[in-house]
């Protein structure tokens, strides 16, 4: 595996590879070794083309303990703001001989267009591309979906997961969709018909409008940001409306079954599609999804910068 | 493909190997078993299982994982990565024993040594191997060994044990070239 573009790309045995590299990584973080050689003398490249919180901390901090040195750079300030292309960019980092790409961008395939060029050598990691993918946070999320309903190594067969609310705007819901289904959970789409995409009928998952109905047959309730800054068009009355619909508030949350969870891949904006006590409760998962982030970004960069497939056992 | 360990040979090294260890360390007091995944760590638990039975005081074994710490991740395949677990007793200032199935280039124990270092710092490492194959590239030897087993590089050893292949044999394949 050279480069992570997207979860459509991956097979189920790589995905659960890559998940079970994480649960020993993810021991290492706990135990006294925080800092591994792993990938000392390699370097890595951060090209944040988009802002972001935790994706980016989340690969640097993943970088750092595996050794590896880290070069952050971003939109603002670099000169891409001064208007330098992705080419231009891409042989710069070459020339700084960057091993390694995590790249955020908001136009959809920027992620394939810099792994398909020959602009540089190193391996791409797709760190979000507009409304495409985010295939780093599906893995960390079905992680912290095994880790948590106690499914150790294994798929997530039998497993039903809502994902709500803006899953037109979002790459999140894509990735999931994808990376759940292809693990075996039954994944249901809730949202209002203007936030679905066209041509979600063709995804593997079911399309409901009604989140009372869904909700207390799920383990896994998936709330997703409003992507506002995305929205040209008026695609809900308001914003009372839509949380009264779509939000998930602690009245919501009291029909839900017993053990399920609560996700969010954050930013949130409380109070419209999640309230504040859902994400303080005790279902919530959300805080606990970013630290599950660092690991299974050290495994995914553990793979791709060691070269070659993941071999199964370890003799 | 020829027999170069048949399993009651193995008993019987693993046994020789058990009582060497505590004649050298004087006791059981001071020790700590670790394997090295996969067959390294089987061994270390029947090294542990029979001192326990000769001392009569339960001593447990741990496993090191050393993939992270090798020194060709970038030239080969990644390899999974098992579960390191250290006895409750940790490895500050005591004996700590590596096992292994077969001790070759060396490399292998290097980055043990590098594993081991960023958990703690023993009072001494020693190094248990059921086969000694030779061609080593670094400079490390082992305390106690299994077998000395003369063999081409070309060669290679196969070790299976009871746990996971069902049946313990120690086999040289391939040709002497």
């Amino acid at each position: 595996m050279r480069h992570l573009l997207s979860i459509a790309d991956l097979s189920k045995i790589e995905a659960i590879s890559i998940l079970d590299t994480a649960i020993e990584l993810a021991r290492v973080s706990d135990g006294a070794v925080k800092k591994l050689p792993t990938l000392r003398g390699r370097t890595i490249v951060n090209l944040f083309a988009e802002d972001s919180t935790r994706t980016r901390i989340s690969f640097e901090a993943a970088a750092k303990r595996l050794s590896a040195d880290v070069i952050n750079f971003s939109a603002k300030g670099s000169s891409i703001s001064k208007g330098e292309s992705l080419k231009d960019t891409a042989m710069t980092l070459q020339a700084m001989g960057a091993d390694a790409v995590v790249i955020r961008h908001s136009a959809s395939g920027a992620a394939q267009r810099l792994a398909d060029s020959q602009w540089m050598s190193g391996s791409v990691v797709n760190a979000g591309d507009g409304t495409h993918e985010h295939p780093s946070q599906a893995l960390l999320d079905a992680f912290t979906i095994r880790k948590h309903l106690g499914l150790g190594k294994s798929d997530l067969a039998g497993l039903s997961v809502a994902i709500v609310g803006d899953i037109l705007h979002s790459r999140v819901a894509r990735s999931n969709v994808l990376l759940l289904s292809k693990l075996g959970a039954k994944v249901t789409l809730v949202a209002p018909p203007t936030l679905l995409p066209v041509g979600v009928e063709s995804w593997p998952a079911s399309v409901s409008y009604d989140f009372d109905s869904v909700i207390p047959f799920v383990d896994v309730v998936m709330m997703l940001r409003v992507q506002q800054e995305r929205m040209t068009e008026m695609y809900f009355p308001n914003a009372r409306e839509y949380s009264r619909y779509f939000g998930l508030n602690s009245n919501r949350m009291k029909s839900m079954k017993q053990g399920a969870i609560v996700m969010h891949p954050g930013p949130m904006n409380r109070g419209l599609e999640i309230s504040a006590d859902v994400a303080d409760s005790s279902r919530s998962v959300i805080t606990e999804q970013v630290t599950n982030g660092v690991s299974v970004r050290m495994a995914i960069l553990y793979v791709l910068l060691t070269g070659g497939s993941l071999d199964a056992g370890g003799n | 493909m020829s027999v170069a360990l048949s399993a009651p040979d193995i008993k019987r090294a693993i046994t020789r190997i058990s009582h060497e260890i505590l004649e050298k360390n004087q006791g059981a007091s001071s020790i700590v078993l670790l394997g090295i995944p996969t067959r390294g760590a089987h061994l270390a638990q029947r090294i542990a299982s029979i001192i326990s039975e000769i001392e009569g005081v339960e001593i447990s074994s741990g496993t090191l994982d050393i993939t992270l710490f090798r020194d060709d991740l970038r030239l080969r395949a990644p390899k999974a990565i098992m579960p390191t677990t250290i006895p409750p007793s940790g490895v500050e200032d005591r004996d700590v024993i590596l096992v292994d199935d077969v001790l070759f280039s060396g490399r292998t124990i290097r980055s043990a040594l590098d594993a081991l270092g960023e958990i703690g710092r023993p009072r001494t490492v020693q190094l248990a191997a059921l086969v000694d194959r030779g061609h080593r590239e670094l400079p490390i030897k082992a305390d106690f060994v299994g077998k000395n087993l003369p063999t081409s590089k070309s060669q290679s050893v196969r070790v299976l044990l009871s746990e996971i292949d069902g049946r313990d044999e120690v086999s040289i394949e391939g040709e002497v070239n």
